[in-house]
């Protein structure tokens, strides 16, 4: 038996030490990872953080400076793109105009030489929801029918690798939601692997059983969605992924099963297992809906940490209000409150007092200068509170 | 109801347009093709006309002494009886030179259009350039470089592609390399116009869709580059199958063309009636060409 068998069940997918480089100018960067065959994966960043490159690759679209591309213990690298068992659904959605529907869903069967294709597409056509749409044209089909073509297209020739490329991404809001609950039942049904890139945090959370952050052509984290909001590995993804208020501190050791950290004069603490580092340098991180506001120290609860500060902005989104709170040493952190009807919204100039239970706060490994980071209320509306 | 309908407007808002206006918009158009139509009408509807009637002129006639209109529908059989060869031979050159041009035209075209890059406008600008010079000096300087003492034709005689008394000038071969070479930009342009709009991302779906690049090519370059196609083949096709300068300078009257036999019909001959008639057989094959090879192509099908 082969080693590589043994370790990898044919179907899954693996990058391994995946590099591209554009000039001088590094897009993806000694990248390695495993999709294991039936998942759904999303590659999360920001633009140019080399995700759609990536995901080039692996259609055969672009040719990697070096590494492997390898599907189950076969190394596709080499492989023309024509003959990859792997689709992908652009996000242009590259449909062509000049073909009607249902040519445009048969167009990968019929390059494969299988001439009965029309009960394959009708069947397609149903899944995705647009039956009796085969004799138009992409022109005359709105952008979220459009998509769906697209995706039929690719789905239609049961790839072992379906690539979504922010599929999403020109679509409304509302329609955006659709089509995410949309394309994760499909996904279910067929049982195809899928690798979705997107920008969109939320996206990637709702849809896919894992999620990778990518920055600067690397993965910063990959695990669960729950997993990485819960306990994010550096301070890129604890702001990419949802909001975060990190104070700039230095961890001190072990004391039993915590961590101390200083931050700006004060002591506080984290569970040795909520801390990625035991000492230099630190973020001290906890989420905005993880901080509570308190009228002062006596109000805190047992337990908990805090900090002293003035409500500085409060703002109302219906499902929370959102505050921002400055501290003793100037810097500001956030915090939301559902708006549950239990206690009264607080005024701006209140001084409040802002605690946390450590058990959801996390230690994080900080560059030597950084100082206090808190994402700016509303320029992002925070996971789950707008639909 | 009414009442209330009306009283907004009787509130003060200005009235409505009058409809004299609107009848005045109406008409715009139709002045605005005032000054195209006359044109036409004066320098293209009636010269056909009375070219028309010219082909129906008594044979007898001559332009000293004028020509009686004698309806001799026999102008027609006549003319094509005399002058098939010709006929037959300005589709021959003109599809010879029109395949030619597409070998050539449609990977330039291509390569401009997708691949050029930053060079595209200067390439655009060759392709065009030599139009800035008359028709009559560019076939000339061809007569040049086809001549029995040029460069080519002792190349082609030293590798004995030619024999050695073999030329190329006055042949059929300068004949249709000419025409290649004066039409070619008017296949290339419009192919251009089509093949700059074409997606490569739609290219990169196809070979996504196991579409070897020969399939791609086949199913979605091609038919996308259709309505360039055919614009630039009837651009190409229609002035050169009634070109008459190529076979004259390049060719020898073994090589004439219908072109010529109208030329020296209207212009030594003097038989009106014949060169008209030939003008019109010559029209109404171009018209029925077309007419098939639209027909054939599918418009309809072509975005």
């Amino acid at each position: 038996m082969r080693q590589m068998a043994q370790e990898t069940p044919a179907g899954d997918l693996r990058l391994a030490d995946l590099t591209k480089r554009f000039g001088v100018f590094t897009a993806v960067d000694d990248l390695s990872l495993t999709v294991p065959q039936g998942a759904f994966f999303a590659l999360l960043g920001a633009s140019g953080c080399g995700k759609t490159t990536t995901l080039r690759m692996i259609a055969g679209l672009e040719a990697p400076t070096s590494g492997q591309v390898l599907l189950g213990d076969r190394d596709i690298t080499g492989l023309r793109p024509y003959r990859r068992p792997v689709n992908t659904v652009f996000q242009s959605y590259a449909l062509f105009p000049h073909l009607d529907i249902h040519e445009n869903v048969a167009f990968g069967l019929r390059r494969r030489g299988i001439r009965q294709v029309g009960d394959q597409v009708e069947r397609m056509l149903a899944l995705v929801q647009l039956q009796g749409y085969g004799r138009r044209r992409p022109a005359q089909l709105s952008g979220g029918q459009q998509q769906r073509v697209a995706l039929a297209r690719a789905l239609i020739n049961h790839p072992q690798v379906l690539l979504l490329d922010e599929p999403l991404g020109a679509l409304d809001l509302k329609l955006r939601r659709q089509m995410q609950i949309e394309l994760k039942r499909i996904q279910t049904e067929v049982g195809i692997t899928f690798v979705h890139v997107t920008h969109d945090q939320e996206e990637a959370m709702t849809m896919a059983d894992t999620v990778a952050v990518m920055n600067a052509g690397r993965i910063e984290q990959l695990g669960a969605p729950a997993d990485i909001y819960e306990y994010p590995a550096t301070a890129f993804v604890a702001n990419f992924l949802g909001q975060s208020n990190l104070l700039a501190g230095e961890a001190g050791g072990h004391a039993g099963d915590e961590v101390l950290v200083t931050a700006h004069g004060a002591r506080f603490s984290v569970p040795a297992d909520r801390a990625r580092l035991v000492d230099g340098p630190a973020f001290l991180g906890v989420r905005p809906e993880k901080l509570h506001l308190a009228g002062g120290p006596d109000d805190v609860p047992a337990g908990h940490q805090h900090v002293g500060g003035v409500v500085t902005d409060a703002s109302y989104v219906g499902v929370s209000t959102q505050y921002l709170v400055r501290t003793a040493w100037g810097s500001e952190l956030s915090a939301f409150t559902a708006n549950s009807g239990l206690g009264g919204r607080l005024a701006v100039g209140t001084p409040v007092t802002a605690h946390w239970d450590p058990r959801h706060a996390f230690l994080l490994p900080r560059a030597g200068g950084e100082d206090d980071q808190t994402t700016p209320l509303l320029d992002e509306p925070p996971v789950g509170a707008v639909s | 109801m009414t009442a209330l309908a009306h009283v907004p407007t009787a509130g003060g808002s200005p009235a409505p347009p009058p409809p004299v206006r609107r009848g005045r918009g109406r008409l715009l158009p139709y002045l605005l093709l005032l000054p195209g139509a006359a044109w036409l009408l004066v320098f293209f509807a009636l010269p056909l006309l009375q070219l028309a009637a010219a082909s129906l002129y008594d044979p007898a006639g001559s332009l000293s002494t004028g020509y009686a209109m004698t309806w001799a529908v026999g102008n027609y059989p006549d003319a094509l009886q005399a002058y098939w060869p010709q006929f037959l031979r300005s589709f021959l050159y003109s599809a010879i030179a029109l395949v030619l041009a597409l070998l050539m035209g449609y990977p330039l075209a291509y390569a401009i259009a997708q691949k050029a890059g930053r060079w595209k406008n200067l390439l655009l600008v060759a392709v065009v350039a030599p139009m800035f010079t008359s028709f009559l000096v560019r076939t000339l300087a061809w007569k040049t470089i086809l001549s029995d003492n040029g460069a080519l034709v002792g190349l082609l005689r030293d590798v004995h592609l030619l024999g050695p008394d073999g030329r190329l000038l006055a042949t059929p071969v300068a004949v249709v390399l000419g025409l290649t070479y004066n039409f070619l930009p008017f296949l290339v342009l419009p192919l251009y116009a089509s093949l700059e709009r074409l997606d490569p991302r739609l290219l990169e779906a196809a070979s996504d869709l196991y579409a070897s690049p020969l399939r791609a090519f086949g199913r979605v370059t091609l038919p996308l580059s259709m309505p360039g196609l055919i614009a630039g083949t009837l651009l190409f096709f229609i002035p050169a199958t009634g070109d008459y300068i190529n076979a004259e300078l390049l060719g020898t009257p073994n090589e004439y063309m219908i072109g010529n036999v109208i030329d020296s019909a209207f212009l030594v001959r003097l038989d009106y009636p014949q060169g008209a008639a030939l003008s019109f057989l010559l029209m109404a094959a171009i018209l029925a060409i077309v007419f098939v090879y639209l027909r054939k192509a599918g418009t309809e099908e072509v975005l």
